[in-house]
């Protein structure tokens, strides 16, 4: 028997309905995992006496005669922008600090419902601002990967940077992410995990604090496509509590990983193929897009002509609706309060409060949100906005309808770099969503599967871009890309 | 479109969010270069199309209107930064 908490989800379901293992084991190992991996950054809260109630409470039920779902007795790691019951939830942020919610996310309702378990709240990007999990108020998440013969700590990528921190270093059996710019998916490329962001609506948001309300999506973050396809199953469907969630009927995802692609038909788009793209990427793509057609897939150059401006649109849009949802932090009903001086009014207390509660990214984006709203320019910039992203979505439907079933590119243009590196500038750190934003902005869903190392040893992930709705066909070609790429490398263990 | 420290200023304001004025230059100078950033969208061709409103075209749905859930004040205001008597209590909101 491997190390429990080095199973797969689909493993360990096996194990766990044979009778061959205990979901108290599992917890145990992974929680044990946890608490010598703090090196890592990962785990934010710990919630491990409900994570072992929750495990004897699926043990219960495991060892009853009816058949329990998939994801019975598995633990997991949960992000910590969804609202646990009695669980901290801060949303990576000092403006949060002590918040207790009082009520469950849909999502972990839905996962706990199925009997899985929670051991603890990972880290994140404040407010799921970043792609390097640097700006969270818990100190950064740190990448179980590093170069060869190199100990500079990298980043795991963000928002999502503590949950793929924690599948990848085997912390937990799977974790939780949401996906707004990349945010599942960047994150998976750069630990050599798997991260799938549904279709927008798929994922009830309710519970899940607000970024950006038309583009945020809950997704799993696996060791495996099937584990995915296993998670989003256990994850998603209807919510009456969340008007932007889909009322369509959720299929068994996994049972469509047939691993038979011949006669998918791939686009491959001219325009994901960026200047001063680093060659390993390059041949990556193009090894990927070989590994298709050897798998019978039929594959197409297309084009994407907005691409380029999905990022400027993103960057407008994403903080606009951050400006929105955030307004709701005024130190009134929850979270930090500033120390108000004699005489310091209600605005004072808005003000200090905000102030001293956000961090400075997200500052940078409420404020930009809040000028390209504002009387005199909402037209020049959120409508034009807004504009750019019918014609981003337009460009992947006509390839839709033009016969193409899924699209391959890259899923980051780099590696996973040094933490601190990119601090300055931040237009910068918004060129690591390139390959990614777009995906959010068409309301798609996206996967990113790990493919490759890189020359210095690190992973490397390929992104796959499906139909409105089709994820289970979108896995079963991620499915078969995974097989053809081979990947099974793991981080040496440091922490 | 370059933004002045009036401008930043009245941002912030806007935003509630309070910035020391040692600190609204290079405020102004980050707006300027996210700006410039943005600045590509006036390079698209955007006549006759709609501003997206909604990603994934969707009815909103309607339910009945009735009383489905509260009467938990306990709840509500149990990560009040200060609550008092069933209230919200803040700093003094009308002159």
């Amino acid at each position: 028997m491997p190390e429990l908490n080095t199973l797969t989800i689909a493993e360990a379901r096996d194990l766990l309905r044979a009778g061959k293992v205990t979901s108290v084991e599992l917890t145990q190992t992974c929680l044990k995992q946890a608490t010598g991996a703090r090196a890592l950054g990962a785990f934010v809260h710990d919630s491990s006496d409900l994570a072992l109630e929750q495990a004897k409470a699926a043990d219960v039920r495991l060892q009853g005669g009816e058949e329990t779902p998939a994801m019975c007795g598995i633990p997991l790691g949960i992000k910590d922008l969804f609202c646990t019951r009695g669980v901290p939830g801060q949303a990576g942020s000092r403006i949060l600090e002590g918040f207790r919610p009082e009520y469950e996310s849909t999502v972990t309702r839905n996962l706990f419902d199925d009997g899985a378990v929670m051991l603890g709240k990972l880290n994140m990007d404040e407010f799921a601002m970043g792609s390097s999990n640097e700006t969270s108020v818990y100190g950064n998440a740190v990448n179980p990967w590093r170069r060869s013969g190199d100990d500079t700590p990298l980043t795991p990528g963000g928002s999502s940077g503590g949950s793929a921190s924690a599948v990848a270093a085997d912390l937990c059996l799977a974790a939780t992410g949401t996906d707004t710019g990349g945010s599942i998916r960047q994150p998976a490329a750069f630990t050599g995990i798997t991260g799938l962001k549904p279709t927008y609506g798929r994922c009830s948001r309710w519970g899940i604090v607000a970024f950006a309300s038309s583009l945020d999506q809950a997704g799993p973050m696996t060791k495996s496509v099937r584990d995915a396809a296993i998670m989003l199953g256990a994850m998603c469907g209807h919510d009456p509590k969340d008007s932007t969630s889909a009322d369509l009927p959720v299929p068994d995802f996994e049972a469509l990983l047939t691993g038979d692609i011949r006669g998918k038909v791939i686009g491959i788009p001219r325009e994901y193929r960026m200047e001063g793209m680093p060659a390993e990427i390059e041949t990556l793509w193009a090894d990927g897009t070989a590994m298709l057609r050897d798998a019978g897939a039929e594959i197409r150059d297309i084009a994407l002509p907005h691409t380029r401006y999905a990022l400027p649109a993103y960057y407008v849009i994403a903080p606009a609706e951050a400006s929105s949802n955030l307004a709701r932090y005024d130190g009134v009903r929850y979270g930090h309060r500033a120390h108000l001086e004699q005489g310091d009014g209600i605005t004072e207390m808005y003000e200090k409060t905000r102030a001293e509660g956000f961090g400075d990214e997200v500052k940078r984006r409420v404020m930009v949100g809040t000028y390209v709203l504002s009387a005199g320019f909402y037209d020049a910039y959120y409508n034009r906005a807004r504009k750019v992203r019918t014609l981003i979505k337009r460009d992947f439907e006509q390839v839709f309808a033009d016969g193409v079933d899924a699209i391959l590119t890259p899923a980051t243009p780099s590696a996973a770099f040094p933490l601190g590196m990119q601090s300055d500038d931040p237009v910068q750190m918004y060129l690591n969503d390139v390959f990614t934003v777009t995906v959010n902005l068409a309301g798609l869903p996206g996967i990113s599967v790990p493919a490759g190392l890189d020359a210095q040893g690190l992973p490397l992930g390929l992104q796959l871009i499906g139909r409105p709705w089709e994820e289970g066909d979108l896995l079963n070609t991620a499915h078969a890309l995974e097989r053809a790429a081979g990947f099974v490398a793991k981080p040496d263990k440091w922490w | 479109m370059s933004i002045d420290l009036e401008t930043a200023a009245r941002v912030a304001t806007l935003a509630r969010i309070r910035v020391e004025d040692e600190a609204l230059p290079a405020l102004a100078d980050e707006f300027n270069a996210i700006l410039g950033f943005i600045e590509q969208l006036s390079e698209v061709d955007v006549d006759g199309v709609d501003p997206m409103t909604s990603v994934t075209p969707m009815r909103l749905k309607r339910r009945e209107d009735v009383v489905t859930d509260g009467q938990m004040p306990e709840r509500v205001l149990s990560n009040a930064p200060d609550a008092r008597e069933g209230f919200f209590a803040v700093p003094k909101v009308v002159e």
